[in-house]
């Protein structure tokens, strides 16, 4: 790994030395988080991936302790989380964390994504660093959805029939497919069970991929919002004490917003007909998934056809994998592409009108606008990215990053 | 990487060797496979699950134009007794003008045009479509409607309008007497 000071440290405790002569843990926390050189100009944008490994592992605190009190039938589910929320000592905390927990991992991942974007993180030799990620994505995904069900209410129920139902749309094979998914004819106990323990499961397989992330990161350090590499130690600062304070404090700050939720607000981002039980006979009027996964519904339902409607569903990341192959530009940093800077800001807004569009009924004027903005989704990653790196001129680099952060500073 | 280096079997020709590194690795796949297996058929429906066969029901009490729904299998059922009028709308229709082309009489049973009996999941992503409590919407075409995207059921159960792909199922079952329905 790049680290640019050779030589092993030595420790002057014993036990430590006698230790890492035969399990090397502390030269390797030595090397990726103390000595390990960070570019020295990276801004808070990089605090997000500290953000989300912090966010893991409350996940997995709470949820180890949710699960104490848990009980995955459909008889007792509701009633339990009800117990962990009214009568467990804490219960009402350690739920909240974990319920809005969720959703600040979502917005901490997807900030990380589009730093990822402005910055061209993603461009070589970081294309399996970024895929990486986009599987962290999809199997962060896996978990909310399934974990979403466990309270077993009527949002539960229903996003799960909705959303194990998308495979249906296959045609031949689909329903058996579902009725495997389902382990019965209908989302029921079998499922709920399953559900549990994927969603036991699948956040250790999310630490095993945040590994393999890390490694492939230090393989060639982070990126920078210059876009150029470090060209030696003047580019660059090691990580202690620089960057383990800087994501402290981006961590806290984050905390504290998280914070305002989880006491204030809880149920903020929720939706209250999870708080009915679920009822397989009675459908509520308005089923909407969890606000994370709103963009993406909206271009399920965009598309009039049911299988088309899966289909652009699941491109919509699957565009993402080759994200890297996409971007013809030889530039990474939006820094200097005045152009294509511009457009990163109108996919994001373009994220956010489907996030809307999502979240209303599929009617009225909402059905041709969520058609206009996937279409528009697709069109920024397709055409226009390929497009503009060729016709696009890219404004002069600095010679390194020193230089850039100096003049800066002396002008 | 082997055949290469293989002394005999000049010039590319299969060798011995090259032989059963063919045949043990189709061997090895095979064995993944079938230990695989286990494991994945382990989700499908369990046996008492798929036993859960058949239910009756008494629809003695069903005043013409009313609907109940029931339970079979952990879904919804819908027994409507319908209307003269609305098995007239539902016959008068021509198939060729339908998503999912099928005749009104080939949904119900003979002589028992009143009694429509349906699964009552929308084929499309597999909720339950309103129509069958008084005072729901019905949808355009006097059926049922689904709120979930918008599908649109006429009074056979047939797919009118929306994003669903085919007419809501009829389930086996069968009239035991003139007031008792066994479902499945
Ligand atoms: C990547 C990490 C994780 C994510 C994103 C996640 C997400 C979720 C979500 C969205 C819910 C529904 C919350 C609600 O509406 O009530 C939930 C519930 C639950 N999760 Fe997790 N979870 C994660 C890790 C874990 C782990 C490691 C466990 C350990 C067993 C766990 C156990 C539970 C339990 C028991 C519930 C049901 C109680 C409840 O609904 O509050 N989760 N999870
Ligand atoms: S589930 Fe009925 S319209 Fe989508």
């Amino acid at each position: 790994m790049a680290s640019q000071h050779g030589t092993p440290p030595v420790f002057s405790n014993k036990l430590v030395a006698w230790i890492d002569h035969r399990l090397p843990i502390f030269s390797y926390i030595e090397k990726e988080y103390h000595t390990f050189p960070m570019p020295r100009n990276v801004n808070y944008f990089w605090n997000f991936g500290a953000i989300a490994t912090i966010l893991l592992v409350l996940m997995i605190a709470t949820g180890v302790v949710l699960a104490t009190n848990y009980t995955a039938h459909v008889d007792f589910a509701f009633q339990s989380v009800e117990r962990i929320d009214r009568d467990v000592a804490q219960g009402w905390l350690i739920r909240d964390l974990h319920m809005n927990g969720a959703s600040f991992f979502f917005i901490a991942v997807y900030i990380h994504m589009f730093r990822g974007l402005y910055y061209g993180s993603y461009k070589a030799p970081r294309e399996l660093l970024w895929i990486l990620g986009v599987v962290i994505l999809l199997l962060l995904m896996a978990t909310a959805f399934m974990g979403y069900v466990l309270p077993w209410g009527q949002m539960s129920f229903w996003g799960a029939t909705v959303i194990t139902n998308l495979f249906s749309a296959i045609p031949v094979v689909g329903p058996s497919i579902v009725e495997w998914l389902w382990g019965g004819f209908a989302v029921e106990n079998p499922t709920l069970n399953r559900f549990f323990a994927l969603h036991y499961l699948l956040p250790f397989v999310i630490v095993g991929v945040v590994a393999l992330h890390v490694v492939a990161l230090h393989q060639h350090g982070s990126n920078n919002p210059l876009g150029i590499d470090p060209k030696g130690p003047q580019d660059t600062v090691p990580f202690h004490p620089y960057l383990t304070m800087k994501d402290g404090f981006g961590v806290m700050v984050f905390l504290l917003v998280f914070c305002a939720f989880v006491f204030f607000a809880p149920d903020y981002l929720g939706h209250p007909d999870n708080y009915v039980k679920a009822d397989p006979l009675v459908t509520p009027p308005h089923i909407v998934p969890e606000w994370y996964f709103l963009p993406f519904y909206a271009i399920l339902r965009a598309v009039p056809d049911k299988l088309g409607g899966v289909i652009a569903m699941f491109a919509a990341i699957a565009v993402l994998f080759i994200l890297p192959w996409l971007d013809t530009s030889r530039v990474k940093s939006c820094t200097f592409r005045p152009i294509y800077k511009w457009f990163v800001f109108v996919l994001l807004i373009d994220c956010v009108i489907l996030g809307f569009c999502g979240a209303n009924p599929a009617e009225g004027f909402w059905v041709p606008l969520s058609q206009v903005a996937t279409a528009y989704y697709f069109f920024h990653f397709l055409i226009l990215l390929p497009v503009l790196g060729k016709i696009e001129r890219p404004l002069p680099l600095p010679h390194s990053i020193a230089d850039a952060v100096l003049k800066k500073k002396a002008g | 990487m082997v055949s290469s280096s293989t002394p005999a079997g000049a010039h590319g020709d299969p060798t011995r060797r090259d032989f059963l590194m063919v045949a043990s690795g189709a061997m090895g796949a095979v064995g993944a496979a079938a230990t695989a297996w286990p494991f994945i058929n382990n989700l499908n429906p369990a046996a008492d699950t798929l036993a859960l066969a058949s239910v009756e029901v008494n629809v003695s009490s069903l005043q013409v134009g009313q609907a109940i729904t029931v339970k079979w299998r952990g879904k919804p059922v819908f027994i409507r007794r319908r209307t003269a009028d609305e098995v007239k709308a539902a016959a008068a229709v021509k198939t060729s003008e339908l998503p999912d082309p099928q005749a009104d009489s080939a949904r119900v049973k003979k002589d028992k045009a009143e009694w429509l009996v349906l699964v009552g999941v929308c084929t499309h992503l597999g909720c339950v479509p309103m129509g069958n409590k008084s005072g729901d919407l019905k949808g355009n075409f006097g059926g049922w409607f689904c709120p979930c995207h918008g599908s649109h059921y006429d009074t056979s159960g047939r797919i009118r309008k929306g994003p669903a792909p085919k007419n809501l199922e009829v389930p086996p079952y069968q009239f035991v007497s003139d007031t008792l329905v066994r479902i499945g």
